[in-house]
């Protein structure tokens, strides 16, 4: 593995073609031999890969543009906020879901290190990773939202403690960086430096402790966020129990991207799945996920918000929607034994489960507000440009790393 | 020690000098003329060809108008920002652009603000505008109840120029006891609630009106208490909660550990044997 790695990272074109690429270059080359048909390596791969290129590319070309349009014509040109809509997808989902999606980093630390259930160490570096990128993201989508971004620095001298926002900013820049900690052994393993891989074993526990509590803190806090608009939230969506929602789900949403991308990365790069790891995740995220529903529907029956069910509107078909697809089908897929441990069923569950959290994040962010504000909001296409090209610069970062670093173990 | 500004919208005439009094003060007009005014004839002053107007064809708030005068009906309802007691936007924004003066009105510091909007979004009166076009340092406008003239001793510009006394300035207290006096005075004249006097725990403008509040497109759903505590309540656990958090997670960790060490000295005495 070293011997091919080191390989790689010379960028020597490689005498066998059935081990799988290691570096761009040397992927362009292994792409080539397998158009000429000099490959072994199977063919139905090759075609997913470059439609999959192609798409990102036109996907980065018009995140490009809408950059540019962005931080040349401002917020108004670039987006459809108004002033009765002042958060669209930029916040609705690169913020708010992008943190709930990193999730799976600070669970599967807690599990590995605090409960000390070591089995589930292969799937840690991916799960930090994960969690790493999608933060990195989440600050880089904030400089794009905010009004000033070249003043995101503020919060650091310019203190007010009574802001939900201002939890949200050291949240976000914390856990940035206990998250980078918590990844740079990889990098340091491959550099081969040896001091600083020592320094960060010694303060492993302690760092994942406080990567945990941030996290607790970040999730829920993005729910606290909307405590204070009692009168503007659909009651669908506006609980005071928010916080605990969002945090609960959280967890779930947590494991079911680990599950998510342990088989795309299994299958982008070729590995085994870890099948009994990943099923005994599904049956703690089935615990979760009954957690919340009962929590869910005892808020929502304790405060009456049930009775809209016998109005229909658009935040009907959207609550039920992302109650039904993404709670109590999961739930009930669960619990069966043939589903959870088996890799197509338990990725389907996944999916489902991170649907529901998006619509949920959504329905909260933006789609439970549009009744007070008497305004509509769609997302221009340059917002959903940007949005799109931070998901596709997550999928290259991973994809990068997956190759020049030990991401997953026994490579 | 709180300045006020009571709104009775049974004197407004909809003559619309506020609104021209307010875009002067604040430079949104381009003109020096402040004679009696329609929202026609405003269009026609103001470089601003794109005024947004609602269905009605009423001006809206915007970085462009931060007082307003619309029509409900044959009501005409002043709209700009409350003021509040205890202000929701000064409670939400994270670097404190937002501050509650001592003399009444609430001000925002354009240096601190980096944008994010959570005062637009959690304003209980929808009240905060943006400067959506501006590239480099868009600012968050309203009403600022003329800070600036009433340090020098001036009456905030609209309740400077209104003919019908319908906004009037003054002490909150006494505008208080004022309103309460012609609600007494006038039963089959007003609705009997003065909207602002208990709304989100007390704004420092207040309404008066011949008709409910649903009616004059004010948000006629807000609790009585200050919407801060909606969310202090929450934060002011964060200390307990990590304390409490880790203390708990250290305490699983050397528990689990300890287990774990537990099960492996057994495991070689096992083989030793």
């Amino acid at each position: 593995m070293t011997a091919r790695r080191r390989g790689g990272a010379c960028g020597r074109p490689r005498a066998t073609t059935t081990v799988a690429p290691t570096s761009w270059d040397e992927q362009w080359i292994f792409a080539s031999q397998i158009r000429a048909g000099k490959s072994a390596m199977s063919f139905a791969r090759l075609p997913k890969i470059t439609f999959w290129r192609t798409v990102l590319a036109v996907i980065l070309c018009a995140g490009f543009y809408s950059t540019l349009l962005r931080f040349t014509k401002g917020l108004g040109a670039a987006t459809n906020l108004t002033d009765r809509f002042p958060w669209g997808l930029w916040i609705g989902f690169d913020v708010f879901c992008g943190v709930g999606l990193a999730a799976g980093g600070f669970t599967l630390a807690a599990i590995v290190y605090v409960f000390h259930l070591r089995r589930f160490h292969p799937i840690l570096r991916p799960a930090t990773l994960t969690a790493f990128l999608g933060y990195a993201l989440v600050a880089v989508a904030l400089l794009y939202d905010l009004g000033r971004p070249y003043n995101i620095w503020h919060p650091l001298i310019m203190w007010n403690p009574h802001s939900v926002m201002f939890e949200v900013a050291w949240c976000v820049m914390l856990y940035l960086t206990v998250l980078a900690l918590e990844f740079s052994p990889v990098v340091f393993e491959r550099l081969g430096m040896q001091k600083p891989l020592k320094l960060l074993q010694a303060v492993t526990i302690p760092l994942v402790i406080v990567g945990v509590l941030l996290s607790t803190l970040h999730q829920s806090s993005l729910g606290s966020l909307f405590l204070i608009v009692p009168s503007k939230l659909h009651p669908y969506w506006y609980s005071p129990l928010l916080p605990l929602l969002f945090f609960v789900s959280a967890l779930g949403v947590g494991m079911a991207m680990v599950i998510f991308e342990s088989n795309l990365s299994a299958r982008a790069f070729g590995r085994e799945i870890e099948m009994s790891l990943l099923s005994a995740l599904g049956r703690a995220m089935a615990v979760v996920l009954g957690i919340y529903a009962i929590l869910r529907f005892q808020d929502l029956w304790g405060r009456g918000a049930l009775a809209y069910l016998r109005r229909p509107s658009t935040e009907t078909v959207l609550f039920v929607l992302e109650i039904v697809l993404g709670l109590l089908l999961p739930l009930l897929l669960l619990l069966f034994r043939q589903v959870r441990e088996n890799r197509d069923g338990l990725f389907a569950v996944a999916v489902l489960v991170i649907t529901g959290f998006l619509l949920n994040r959504l329905n909260v962010s933006v789609t439970g507000l549009e009744y007070s504000a008497q305004a509509h909001y769609f997302p221009k296409w340059t917002e959903v440009a940007v949005t799109l090209s931070m998901v596709g610069m997550g999928f290259l970062c991973f994809a990068w790393a997956a190759r020049h670093l030990k991401v997953f173990e026994g490579d | 020690m709180s300045r006020s500004i009571l709104v009775d919208t049974t004197r407004c005439v909809g003559c619309q000098r506020c609104v021209v009094a307010c875009k002067l003060v604040n430079g949104l007009l381009s003109t020096s003329r402040s004679d009696f005014l329609t929202t026609d004839t405003l269009r026609a002053l103001t470089p601003d060809t794109d005024l947004p107007m609602d269905e009605s064809g009423d001006e809206q708030l915007s970085a462009r108008a931060l007082n307003v005068v619309q029509t409900h009906g044959s009501v005409y309802v002043r709209r700009f920002c409350m003021h509040c007691q205890d202000p929701t936007c000064v409670s939400v924004c994270p670097v404190g652009a937002f501050r509650k003066t001592a003399a009444g009105p609430v001000v925002y510091a354009e240096d601190r603000c980096m944008g994010c909007r959570y005062c637009m979004v959690a304003c209980p009166f929808g009240v905060p505008r943006y400067e959506w076009n501006k590239v480099w340092a868009p600012r968050v406008k309203k009403c600022h109840m003329c800070a600036p003239r009433q340090a020098k001793g001036l009456k905030p510009a609209c309740t400077e120029v209104c003919p019908a006394q319908a906004g009037v300035f003054g002490e909150r207290e006494d505008l208080l006891r004022e309103a309460e006096n012609r609600l007494r005075q006038d039963p089959a004249k007003y609705y009997q609630h003065i909207y602002g006097k208990q709304e989100v725990g007390g704004t420092s403008v207040l309404y008066l009106s011949a008709v409910p509040v649903e009616e004059l497109g004010l948000p006629a759903n807000l609790p009585h208490d200050p919407l801060p505590g909606y969310t202090y309540r929450v934060l002011s656990k964060i200390p307990n909660l990590v304390t409490i958090g880790g203390a708990l997670l250290g305490g699983i960790w050397w528990i689990t550990r300890r287990r774990e060490e537990v099960t492996s000295a057994e495991r070689e005495e096992g083989t030793h044997k």
